[in-house]
């Protein structure tokens, strides 16, 4: 892959490989840039970076010796490089770790009071920060209900969140959604009890790295026995260029509690890389319930495998609780090189994790990805459902962890694994890991790999379809299983993405 | 409405030739049969005609209403008005059969310059064309022909046709894998579909199909040729005799 080692291209030929980017990857729709003055800490990362991003945030003292603590161990760990991907080394000192328009110097009171570029910039992403009911769409289906639903949104750029919606009415419930940054200052108690109890400081060198720099994302806490009376959202925007976005999600669902998690994210498209590096931690408590969707739809780069986001994630969500319930689903088009594996720990009796995965990959794109689920609990439940789709000189790999400790008596897993092929050029891998310790539990996996079937291409074509509506159509009906289990409005921006992020891949 | 002259068919990875040098012409509104023998080249010339893969045409052309269907991909074919019921539906997986049927009826309507039917319009539209069919609700959101069963298969074929209203209708084998009940229905459908702008060409192995769909002109298909042109009583001599003696003639 090209990327990070076409900085030094000259000028004139810089024009044109821009151009050549304009034109080759247009499917792309998220592509444009915000125009805004914005604030940068200097460039890498560093002890001082780390506390001025905790003065930024006008962090207590805790929180910067938490962050010092983490980067003084992320100094001392060597980037990981057992996944199946291939990109260029990348130099953590050669980006900036904030940047914060600078309308956003003073926080604004309310949404009335946020710049409105940024307003404007989330509208024209169909993100509207204002507290109104979301209509559903008609595509498709005759069952779809039409009545309008409210979703709250935390609006996060670059390293900042610049506006939460419906905070007021959420509040009358008891949930608490905010930006991070704004729970740390606000309510101490939760993030000290839960911040780093699930991923901790010392997880992996992304989360470490992590756990030292990000500079914001959203913070949730629903009551015991509150169904949070509303879909709660997060919309990652990066903008600004070699820029790294780090952000931190922290998701507390209290005993006997229900909350629908979802999260949207994209960024201009560049011929320069872009790392970007979240943690996400939910905590679930007895009998409660969190789902968790992600549309990640980060730039992929251009056909040649110019520019990307290198999108490394560490999500992971603690059954603690007996009979607690975790379902995370994810469609993952973007991105130049992903890797991520949103995990489940299985702790109390009982509770039960699922991962429903779309993973597209096209032209140069690289994915490796998969769940782990941990089961430490008694009749603890798993499922897992992928849906690998490779196409062009895309690698798709598929990497899954169960594995039932000692005390995990009488647990279940089932794992489906199905890759797609599009074309001969593209590879698709499975590499499930198994350990089962007790002999009372069952896991199951099965797997299969196929390629886009050229009877079913034809039939589509002889009833009308070009090659692309057609491809889209097959891709879809693969991944119906984890279309399901999105909300609906994400269902449909899901199966038009399939749609765009294949564009080109046959013919 | 459809040319075909001279018209001579490789296979394209094999040096095989399969069709010889066929001439037809179906007018508007007409009802022509082709029957023969099997491996005498009738579903390549249903394949060749809508445009699949792995065939080399290397003489003579076929025209819908003049416009030259060779050089066409499938779709435009389809959005010319040229369709073709399978002889074996295939299946897809996860697609609801009404999503299938949407993004088709919307697709040929864009090729033509029209607007997308509505959802609403849609549903109306469908489920009249269901009714007709026997067609229930649960089989249009099953998916496409998964699970179906051969009767429901082709029914599902005529379904299609019904909501695609093309010009050109090629049945292949319609008949094939159904009992007399489902015969009766399918044969029924297309008959519904007659009109006076519209042509079909119905391939078959067996006359009984021609029972339930009258033919107006019967050609008989051998060795990658059309050998004799008659009436419907053309069907029922081959029912009676078998090819035996039309191929007895051929060798003479």
């Amino acid at each position: 892959m090209a990327g990070l080692d076409d900085l030094n291209v000259k000028e004139g030929v810089e024009e044109e490989t821009v151009e050549a980017v304009k034109t080759l990857a247009g499917a792309y729709k998220y592509g444009w840039e915000t125009e805004i003055e914005m604030e940068y800490a200097p460039k890498g990362v560093n002890p001082d970076i780390v506390r001025l991003i905790s003065e930024k945030n006008e962090e207590p003292e805790w929180m910067t010796e938490w962050r010092l603590s983490a980067f003084e161990r992320w100094e001392k760990l060597d980037e990981p490089s057992w996944a199946l991907l291939n990109y260029p080394e990348i130099d953590f000192q050669d980006q900036y770790y904030y940047a914060r328009p600078k309308s956003m110097e003073k926080k604004p009171e309310s949404l009335d009071d946020v710049d409105p570029k940024l307003l404007e910039t989330y509208k024209k992403l169909g993100i509207p920060l204002k507290e109104q009911m979301i209509l559903a769409g008609v595509e498709g289906a005759e069952d779809m209900p039409a009545e309008g639903r409210k979703v709250a949104v935390d609006a996060v750029f670059d390293s900042v969140s610049v506006g939460t919606t419906f905070q007021a009415e959420l509040k009358k419930a008891g949930v608490i959604f905010c930006s991070i940054s704004e729970a740390i200052r606000e309510h101490p108690e939760l993030v000290k009890k839960y911040l780093g109890s699930v991923v901790p400081v010392s997880d992996n060198y992304y989360a470490t790295l992590n756990s030292a720099v990000f500079s914001d994302g959203s913070f949730v806490y629903i009551p015991p026995n509150t169904r949070c009376p509303m879909e709660l959202s997060t919309y990652f925007r990066i903008n600004a260029e070699n820029t790294g976005q780090f952000e931190r999600t922290l998701i507390i669902a209290d005993k006997g509690s229900y909350v629908s998690y979802l999260e949207g994210c994209t960024a201009p498209q560049r011929d320069t890389a872009q790392l970007h590096a979240a943690v996400v931690e939910i905590i679930i408590e007895e009998d409660a319930e969190v789902k968790y969707s992600t549309v990640q739809n980060w730039y992929p780069g251009d056909e040649e495998g110019k520019g990307g986001i290198y999108n490394f994630v560490t999500k992971r969500a603690d059954c603690r609780g007996d009979r607690s319930k975790v379902m995370w689903t994810q469609v993952e088009t973007g991105s130049a090189v992903t890797w991520k594996y949103p995990s489940c720990i299985l702790r109390g009796a009982e509770s039960q994790g699922e991962f429903y995965s779309i993973a597209i990959t096209n032209n140069h794109q690289q994915a490796d990805t998969g769940t782990k689920m941990v089961h430490l609990g008694r009749d603890t439940k798993s499922r897992i459902v992928s849906k690998g789709i490779s196409a062009g000189k895309a690698q798709n790999t598929y990497r899954g962890l169960v594995s039932m400790h000692p005390k995990a008596k009488n647990s279940r897993n089932y794992t489906q694994c199905d890759s797609l092929l599009i074309g001969d050029k593209c590879g698709a891998h499975t590499v499930p890991y198994i350990e089962v310790k007790n002999n009372s539990s069952r896991v199951e996996h099965e797997a299969t790999t196929s390629k886009v079937d050229e009877e079913q291409m034809f039939y589509c074509r002889q009833r009308g379809m070009d090659e692309e509506e057609a491809v889209a159509l097959i891709v879809n009906g693969f991944a119906k299983e984890v279309l399901q289990a999105l909300p609906m409005e994400f269902a449909m921006e899901a199966q038009q993405l399939v749609a765009i992020s294949l564009e080109g891949s046959v013919g | 409405m459809l040319s075909i002259k001279g018209l001579e068919v490789k296979l394209e990875d094999e040096d095989k030739q399969i069709l010889k040098g066929v001439d037809l012409e179906v007018p508007a509104g007409k009802v022509h049969a082709i029957m023969g023998p099997n491996g005498s080249g009738k579903s390549t010339l249903s394949y060749v005609l809508s445009g699949r893969d792995g065939y080399e045409v290397t003489a003579g052309s076929a025209t819908l209403d003049g416009e030259d269907l060779l050089d066409l991909d499938p779709e435009e074919r389809a959005a010319a008005g040229l369709f073709l019921a399978f002889q074996y539906p295939v299946e897809i997986p996860g697609v609801g059969n009404m999503t299938f049927l949407r993004t088709a009826v919307n697709a040929q309507r864009k090729a033509r310059g029209e607007d997308e039917m509505s959802a609403a319009d849609f549903l109306k539209f469908i489920r009249a064309k269901a009714k007709d069919l026997k067609i229930d609700a649960d089989m249009l959101k099953r998916p496409v022909n998964v699970g179906f069963s051969g009767g429901e298969k082709k029914r599902n074929e005529i379904l299609q046709m019904a909501m695609l209203e093309p010009k050109m209708c090629i049945l292949d084998e319609t008949d094939s894998g159904l009992d007399v009940d489902a015969m009766k229905l399918v044969s029924e459908g297309v008959n519904a579909l007659r009109a006076e702008g519209r042509s079909f060409l119905v391939i078959t192995h067996y006359q009984r199909l021609l029972d339930h769909i009258k033919p107006d002109v019967v050609h008989i298909m051998a060795r990658g040729r059309i050998v004799k042109t008659g009436g419907p009583e053309l069907a029922l001599e081959v029912e009676n005799n078998g090819y035996a003696d039309i191929l007895a003639e051929l060798d003479a």
